[in-house]
Order: C-alpha cells, then structure tokens, then sequence
C-alpha cells in the first residue's frame, strides 16, 4: 500500500459486514446475512460499473443451491434463461469431430444456461430490497489490516481513489476531480472478487493462508454471444469438445450452448499450465471457430459481444485456507470451481451462503474453512480433486485417469499436486530442441473469415472502457527485462496470452524494442498476472466503473 | 435563486446500441442505464453555482418509468436537494416534455432551468427550446460557460462559426454543452445521504400536459454499411477522383 | 403543389453552405420560398439564396433586430410568416446547423407541432428518416396529417444545388411582437490557432500508428495546412505518444463527421471507424494493402506514407 494514499484525508463508513465482489458468493452470502441477521449493516462492493459489468460465465448452472437461496427465480428468470436439453462430448480433428461419451460430470438434465452476469443483477436487487447496500463503481483496492503477528486482522477494506491522473509513477497523482477513496471499515471482511483477487492475492501471501495448499491453477476462457441466422440452432443443445487445435500436451477445449431466439453462446477455455511460449489462446479459440462444423453454424452470424475471463482449476488441494482473522476467502476468490463440470456458480453460492451461516452461528471467521470443506461443496471438490492435475500427462493420460477417478468416485488413496502456471513455460531454446511443437495445430494461415477480425476488435465487443488519463494499472515491476531477458528466453508471451492485445512490444525512438502497455483494452481477465514467467505483473483494480460492459453474456 | 434541471434516463453511452430484430426499436434487456450525458453536466453545473452561491437550491426533475429513481437518486448524490419524478412508462416526446415542464415550472417557480441539450437516444435537441418558446422567456443553447450577475445570464455558446456570447435576462433555460464543466465523482457517504433526500413519485397524468400530435416512428434498422470504394495506384489519380468527387 | 419555407442561415454577408444542400432536400418536398432575416443593409445573402437552383422565390424580412441570430426574436416572426404568408407553409425547414437547431424548435413550440431533427433522407411527403444514438441507429419518422411539417435538415445526407437560378425576392413581415430579453454580444475572438476545430472542420487529415513518431507527425500537420483541414489521430498514435490525447478520432475519442477524411498510416481498427463513420468521403493512405481501412475507404492509396505525402501536397499546389 502506498504510503503517499496515507496522506489523504478519507470518509470512514463503518459495516457489520463487507463484501467485495458482486458475484454469485458475493450476492448469495450478502443476501443469506441479511436474511440471518436483519439488524446487521451490511454493505457490497463492486468495481464494475453496474453489476453483472464483469461478470463472465459459461454458463450452464446447476440450480439447486440457487431454489435455496432464491426460489422466486423461477418465476421470474434472468434475460438468458433456458433449460439444458441434449448433452454432447466431441473430439476435433482439423476437418471432422467425433461424438464420444458424455462424461457423467457433463451430463445436464435439470440444469438451466443462463447469462450470469443478468442473474446477479436480480440477485444484487433482492439483496438491496433486503437493506444491503450495493455499491457498484466501487473497488477494494487495498485491505486495512491491523496488528502484527498473531495478532494481525483485517479490520476492512479501502476503496480505489476516482480522478487520479497518470504522471509517470505508479499511483499517479490527484486530478482535478480527485475524489479520495472511502475507508470502508467492517467487524468482517469477505472477499468474493472471484478468480485471482487482487485484494485476495495480497491477503493470502500476508496471512500465509496457501501455506499447506499446493499452487493454484488457472485456465484463460473466452466467450463469445452469437446472433445466428434462423434456423441453425437447436435451444438447450450443449455440447464441449477437446482435441483440435489444441495439441495433446494443452489442456482446453471449448464450450458451445445453444439459446433461444437464433442465439449461441461460444466459447473457449486453455489452461495456463500451456508451455509453448509461442502459443495464443485468442488465436486458438478462433481458429476453432473455422472448424467446417463451426464454420457452417457461424458463418453469417454476428458477434453481439464477447469478453475473456480466468478461472481456478486448481480444485481441492490448491485451495487455500479460507479464513483468516477479521476476514473470509469465499468462492473462486479461493477457488472453489468444479473443474469436470467446468461449473463453479453452485458452489459460489455454497459458498457464500455457507459463510453467512457460519457467521451467524459462530460470530467469527474461525471455523469456516473447516465448515466448507465438511461441506457438500468441499466433498463435491474432494470427489473431483484428481481429474484436473491428470492432465499433466496428455490428453489420453488425462482422459483415462479421469475415467477411473470417475468410476472410483475419487476414492483413490492420493491426492494429485498441481503446479504453478507461470512456471510451466518452456525457454524458446528448448521448445525448438523439441522440434517444432506447437501447441496449437501449425500453419495456422488460414485467411481468418470470421468475426472479430483481431484481438483489438474483440475488445469492442466487450464494451470495456477505462479513462484515459489514469495511471496505468498494470504494474510491471521491471520493464527492463521485456526487451532483454524475456524477450530471448520467452519471445514476450504476454503480447499473446492476453485476451485483448493490452501488452505490445513496439520499436521505440531509439529504435529498440520496448513494452508498451494498452491498458483501457483491458477486460479485467487477470490472466497476466497469473501467466507471466517472472511474477513482475500485478494487476491492481483501475478507476471504479472502468473495464468490461458485459451484456447478456 | 432554485435552479430547476431536468434530467433523462437513456441507456449508457458506453453501450453499443442494437436494433432488435423486428426493428420495432432497440435492444434494452440486459442494458446499462444512466443519467444522459448532457444532464449531468447540468446538474454539475447547477451544484457548482449553488456552491458559488449564485443559488440556493437545486430541484431535479425527470419524465419516465419508475426506474428513472436511480438517475434522480445519483443527482441527489452529487448534491441536489429534492428530486421529483414525473412517471410514465410512455414515450413523451420532446414537445410534450416541454409543455410538462413549463407545468413543472409555474409549479416551482425557478430562476433558471438547466437542461442537457439533447437526450443521447433520440437526439432531438428541442425541450430546451420548446420550454423557453412555451414559458416566453430567453434561452442559451449549446453553452460552454456561464457567469452570473444582476438577474443576468451572460452565456457562451458553441457555435459552428466557433464561439458566441449573449446575454439573457432571467428567468431563462440554458442547454448545456459537453465543454461546460467535469461532473464529479459521486462519493459513497453521498450516496447514503441521499438515501433520504426528498424524492417525489408522481404520475404525469397529474401535470395535465394537453397531449400533442406525435410523430408516429415506423422503423428502426442499422446504418447501411459503408462499402469499400476504390483503390487508386497514384497520388495523381487521387487529386483527380477527389476533385471529380467535389470534396476538393 | 406543396409549399415549403426555408430559413436561411446567414452571416449578413453570405449564405451558410448548408442552405444549398437544404435546398436540395426542400425541391424534393414542394415549392421553396427560402426566408431570409436580415438587417437592412445586410441583404446580400437574400440574392444568394435567389440564384439556388429551384428555390422560387426569396422573402427578404428586413428589420434592424434581424441582424443578429437570436432565436428568441426570430422565432415568432417565423411562425407568423409560416402560418400565414400566402395562406400558410406546408414545411418549415432549417439546416442542422447550430442556428437551424437553436430557432427551429422555439417556432415548433409555437406553432405547437412536432419538429423532425436532422432529417436525412425523403421517403414520402410525411415520411421521413432520421439518426438517432449518434448515427448508430436510423429511424423512419411519419408526421401526422393536418400539421405543417417542421424540420431540420441534415445537411451531409444531400448535395448541394448549383447556382442557376434567378429567383425575385420580395420583402415580407411579421406583424409581431417581439422580446427584448436576449441580447447578442458578438462571436468570441479566439486569437489561438488557425487550424479548424476537429470536432466541426470539413476537412480532417488523421495520422495513425504508421506516423511512426512525435516529429514524424510533422507530416500530417503539414498536409493539413496545405488544405486547410483539422487535425487527428487514431488511438494507437495517441497511446504511442505522437500527439496528445484532445486529437484522438475514434470510439473512445471525438466521433466526427467530415466532407473529407484523410487516414494516414491508420490500420482502420472498429474503434476508429466507429468515429468516423458518417465521414463524406474518406481516403486512406496506408503502405499495408489489408488493413481494414481499404474495406471501407472510398478511395485507398497503396503505398509509403513518407513518399505520397509530399506528392500530395505538390499535386494539391497545382490543383
């Protein structure tokens, strides 16, 4: 935390409760308290500008704890609704596919596509007409920790500055609209940022809280809303697929749900355990798109928005410890996504929800991690824990062990340990002592047909904005090494693992290279921050309301 | 002196605007609303001038759904004092919109109407005018600055020759110009406060707008796609084509 | 035979180019009687008017008041004339300048009839279509029967009539009365650059990435003097740090609409086009034969910015 900000004279609000994070554990537990304790204040954060702004899912729900916490939902669905009908696994190959059998994990009857980001813009009304107050526009951008040692303990949340002007250091400076940031101060604290939180991030290296976990993984997803002609699609058609054109040793695949009204959700998910530094998911999600299958259900077709988004895979032995003095890890925020079922919405809201009666019942944090893990949430993550590391192996490996682990219900003996994204990479050097994997399907030369033409053009249908004259909020450490170390050992891999063309290398005035950063393209993915070799990315949240416009998605 | 601004709630200026299939209008399920642009800079430039001390109160007012609360509420967090809605989930067009805020107007009896001068939705450009004609007093469009003194407004307004001054006599309706002023931000203690800040629901029905012919809107489609000209394989030919063209 | 009342938007001198393209827009709607409100020795835009191709005839509304463009003072005497000169108008119509936007509204109201903004293409008698969301949506319009029609006219939707005609102008009245609570202070003189303001200029000479660096800019400025033009950029010559960001033309920067567009060295990224899709006529300059700016650009030059542009200037020296 800067000591400059310390400066600053700010607002103090005082909660019973702070919530940072208008997702599903974050709207789930903010509802569950109220409705535990009506006498408590409670009050949610959210760093888009509207709810349901960053949100990016799927999504396919299973909706069970949803009727738990919501049962109206029923009567009145979110925009994107629409019952699972037909399942379908199939492995691509450049020109064909083939329909395997469906994983029992991948089975769907009773479940409902949704568009998440439009279920919790319901979920943050009911919890406003219960007395949370939701804020949205307004980031944790550093927790307030008191205390050292034994003793220390979050006692809340600081919210990021508005108006602050870039001046070549790293915080800026106040502009002439400044608006200093308010202390929000709160007896507990739970951080629901989903994915790679960056206030969730700084909280688990201080307390130490993945001490006894394995490191935590990641996969980078993409997500497309298509406009099709009519007559192509088949609503409630589900189908994912693996192989092509991801090589065998890149773990992904992509993800297809059929909407009503001619629409389609498409979408692609990489795990950022890849090691070829050469690889672009964008690229590989595109080029998936021209598949003759694709091809022909798209061709036409318009795209109305996309965006991109990480998700935890790291399961059961990566999750951290969830509880920690004055504060709470809930949902993806620690990592509690069901990677199999590619589902993590119904355990957010496990989650959240748990975390809220735990806090009634006990009145502390302790004890959460305990409840969570006891919990349906943390068997289900217990049965699964060994699909995802399998894969480490291949695909083949990867299949055959996740068919015993699915016959044996997890019961095997061992745990499976994951390892850290950014240190899968291969050195350029070694890649080419390989031969030249790919891994991605090579010559991909193909006169790309359709939309989005680029990744800068993907970036206009997120609708993701940023003013223009705030400091940059990707933090590189040291840019020195971009144009030296990295780009010998690595070819500068974030100008591809990022979704939005946010970092370039361009030739500078003295005709060297040089990194050059794009940060309004940014949609808030945070695979940067988890895929660069050298840990020097950190991504801190921008400007309250800045990033991703999220419609419908 | 009461400033009285009127504010619209239209569908974000970030958001790409879609034509729904039908063409019967656009998209709005899923989409992010907001105060217009243009409004929010009156209502900045209303708080500013009661800051000065050039006024002492500022009245919010809108015409639309019930919704529209969240826009009124965001100007009572940015500093105004009382906020009234106007409620109808009909379209009001410019026209009727001005005849309810001069009923609005011989209601509150302001020194000054601030309005943005034109809705980012239909961007007609006219309430403004049309109160003015309506209430018989002056009108200052297009402003990008303001000063006071006296019961007088000296306004500069952006025109296309660049800029002009006049002066009006108040009471008077001033449109306001993106070039005007900054909004500021709205602070979470500012939202809570204005949590109880008066905020007044009533139906139109109840301003008695003798209702006038409207324009009847048939179709909404996209723009039609701009195509791809030639490519010319000299500077020589360019002048030439471009001179042919006129634009030369 | 309907009957169609222009305002003519004036200086006192000479007419605003925008008439000539209303009055293009008027021919397709009946007889155009073009008004003029002037002071009395400030009449010479009234014979400019007369010599349009298929304007009729010019009323010439002299008065002392008229020669400043007050909409308070000229509305009433619009709607007067509009009402009842030779039996009352069928049309009134101004161009979507920020004159015909400031007045044309105050005598809807007056006359109390609804006003149809920036009309850009005729459809029928009543039918009409107009933008709205910035362009980003087009709408047609139908005006009810038993009302004039009241509109302004979207100036860059038509061309310009020439300059044949010989039209008598007559003086006209407006037996009204008139406020004195608006009083015009005079145009404002700026005294800073000569360069026209990106957001209105006719002309606009854009560089992009391709510009290469802050003195390469150089280039782009000086192309732009040579035409008289405003000058832009894309967002990645802004991010690049060639010029600052008050000149950036695109989604996120001002969204403009020139007669003429010159993109130099601009890739043509959706952004972009986004801010310059209601441009006139757009050119593009780029040595990358596919960059998306070809797909839309009217005319497209293949080739090394360095060399053609100075070409082009010499070309436009002997133009």
């Amino acid at each position: 935390m800067s000591e400059q900000q310390g400066d600053i004279e700010r607002d103090v609000m005082e909660y019973d409760y702070a919530i940072v994070g208008g997702g599903p554990a974050g709207l789930a537990c903010a509802i569950r308290l109220k409705e535990k304790m009506p006498a408590a204040e409670i009050c949610l954060l959210e760093k888009g500008s509207e709810i349901g702004a960053h949100i990016l899912s799927g999504c396919v729900m299973e909706p069970g704890p949803l009727d738990e916490l919501m049962p109206a939902w029923r009567d009145n669905p979110p925009a994107i609704c629409v019952p699972a009908g037909r399942d379908e696994f199939r492995l691509y190959t450049r020109a064909r596919s083939f329909r395997l059998p469906t994983p029992p994990q991948m089975h769907n009857a009773g479940n409902y596509i949704v568009a998440l980001g439009e279920l919790c813009k319901q979920l943050a009304e009911h919890a406003e007409s219960l007395g949370v107050e939701v804020f949205p526009g307004f980031p944790g951008r550093h927790p307030l920790i008191e205390g050292e040692g034994a003793d220390m303990r979050v006692v809340g949340v600081r919210c990021g500055d508005m108006g602050l002007e870039a001046d070549g250091t790293p915080e800026g400076r106040p502009g002439p609209a400044f608006a200093a940031g308010v202390d929000i101060r709160a007896k507990t604290t739970l951080l629901a940022e989903g994915c790679r939180g960056s206030l969730s991030k700084q909280l688990i290296a201080r307390f130490k809280l993945d001490r006894d976990a394995t490191p935590q993984t990641y996969g980078l997803g993409f997500k497309e809303l298509w406009q099709l002609p009519a007559g192509r699609t088949t609503p409630g058609l589900i189908q994912h697929s693996v192989g092509w054109p991801l090589d065998n040793a890149t773990y992904g695949g992509s993800f297809l749900y059929h909407l009503d009204e001619d629409r389609v959700y498409i979408g692609f998910v990489v795990g950022l355990d890849y090691e070829d530094p050469r690889f672009s998911p964008f690229e590989a999600f595109q080029q998936f798109k021209h598949h003759p299958d694709m091809r022909a259900l798209l061709e036409g077709g318009e795209i109305i928005s996309s965006g991109a988004r990480t998700i935890s895979e790291g399961g059961l032995q990566a999750l951290p410890r969830m509880e920690m003095p004055g504060a709470l890890l809930i949902g993806d925020a620690a990592g509690t996504l069901n990677v199999p079922k590619i589902k993590g919405v119904h355990q957010a809201f496990r989650s959240g929800m748990l975390a809220a009666e735990h806090l009634a019942a006990s009145g502390t944090p302790e004890g959460y991690d305990a409840a969570f893990r006891a919990s349906a949430a943390g068997r289900e993550l217990h049965k699964v824990r060994n699909i995802r590391p399998g894969f480490h192996g291949g695909l083949w490996l990867g299949m055959a062990n996740a068919a015993l682990e699915t016959v044996l219900a997890g019961r095997t003996p061992w745990t499976l340990a994951t390892h850290a994204d950014w240190d899968s990479l291969e050195t350029r050097a070694s890649a080419r002592a390989h031969g030249e994997q790919a891994a991605m399907a090579a010559n991909w030369h193909q006169e790309r047909s359709l939309p989005p033409r680029d990744r800068l053009a993907s970036v206009y249908f997120a609708n993701t904005a940023h003013e223009e004259s705030q400091p940059v909020h990707l933090r590189v450490a040291d840019t020195s090494i971009c144009a030296t170390r990295c780009a010998e050992e690595f070819g500068n891999p974030c100008t591809r693992f990022c979704p939005v063309g946010v970092y370039e290398m361009v030739t500078g005035e003295d005709g060297g290279l040089q990194l050059q950063i794009n940060a309004s393209n940014c949609v808030h993915c945070k695979a940067c921050d988890i895929k660069d070799p050298y840990l020097i990315i950190d991504w801190v949240p921008p400007e309250g309301g800045s990033g991703p416009n999220y419609q419908t998605l | 002196m009461k400033i009285l601004v009127g504010i619209k709630r239209v569908i974000d200026y970030n958001v790409r605007v879609q034509v729904n299939r039908d063409g019967s209008g656009v998209v709005k399920e899923g989409v992010k609303m907001s105060i217009n642009p243009f409004d929010e800079i009156a209502v900045e430039e209303a708080l500013r001038m009661k800051e000065r001390g050039d006024a002492n109160e500022v009245v919010v007012v809108s015409i639309g759904p019930e919704a529209a609360q969240q826009q009124l509420r965001t100007a009572l967090a940015m500093g105004a004092d009382r906020a009234v809605l106007y409620q109808s989930d009909e379209e009001v067009q410019p026209l009727a919109a001005a005849r309810a805020l001069l009923a609005v107007v011989e209601a509150e009896d302001p020194g000054l109407v601030l309005l943005g001068k034109q809705a980012i939705d239909d961007d007609s450009n006219q309430v403004g005018q049309m109160l003015a004609a309506l209430w018989n007093r002056p009108q200052a469009t297009f402003v990008s600055a303001l000063e006071f003194s006296d019961g007088v407004a000296k306004a500069t307004r952006e025109v296309d020759a660049g800029l002009e001054n006049i002066e009006v006599e108040l009471p008077a309706v001033v449109t306001v110009d993106l070039r005007l002023n900054e909004p500021r931000f709205v602070k979470m203690p500012d939202i809570m406060k204005a949590k109880r800040k008066p905020l007044e629901i009533k139906p139109f029905a109840e301003l008695g707008v003798e209702m006038p012919v409207q324009l009847e809107t048939t179709l909404h489609e996209p723009p039609p796609k701009r195509q791809g000209g030639v490519k010319v394989d000299s500077v020589q030919a360019l002048v030439e084509a471009l001179k042919n063209k006129g634009v030369l | 035979m309907s009957s169609v009342l222009l305002i003519a938007d004036h200086d006192g001198k000479s007419l605003n180019t925008g008439i000539a393209r209303s009055v293009a827009c008027a021919r397709q709607l009946g007889t155009v009687h073009v008004a003029v409100f002037h002071a009395p020795d400030a009449d010479a835009p009234c014979a400019a008017a007369a010599r349009l191709d298929g304007v009729s005839r010019v009323l010439s509304v002299s008065n002392p008041v008229n020669g400043t463009p007050l909409a308070a003072v000229l509305a009433p005497q619009i709607a007067r004339l509009a009402a009842e000169h030779e039996g009352g108008y069928d049309y009134v119509l101004a161009p979507s300048t920020t004159f015909g936007k400031d007045v044309l509204p105050r005598v809807a109201a007056l006359m109390g009839v609804p006003q149809v903004s920036d009309l850009m293409e005729v459809i029928d008698a009543r039918t009409f279509k107009r933008p709205i969301y910035a362009g980003n949506v087009i709408t047609t319009v139908k005006v009810p029967e038993g009302i004039p029609v009241l509109a302004t006219v979207r100036i860059a939707s038509f061309q310009a009539v020439g300059d044949g005609e010989d039209a008598p102008i007559v003086a006209a009245q407006a037996e009204v009365e008139l406020p004195d609570h608006t009083r015009y202070l005079g145009l404002v003189d700026t005294g800073g650059s000569d360069r026209p303001d990106l957001q209105s200029a006719p002309v606009v000479v854009a560089g992009g990435r391709g510009v290469g660096s802050e003195e390469n800019f150089q280039v782009i400025f000086k192309l732009a003097d040579k035409l008289g033009a405003a000058v832009g950029a894309s967002r990645a010559a802004v991010d690049a740090g060639y010029v600052p960001n008050e000149m950036q033309v695109g989604q996120t920067g001002k969204i403009i609409a020139p007669d003429l567009y010159f993109a130099i060295g601009i890739s043509g990224a959706i952004q972009h086009m986004t801010g310059i899709k209601d441009a006139g006529c757009i050119v593009a300059i780029n040595k990358d034969g596919d960059a998306p700016i070809f797909e839309v650009a009217d005319y497209g030059l293949v080739g090394d910015l360095f060399t053609l542009l100075p070409e082009l200037e010499k070309a436009l020296d002997g133009a």
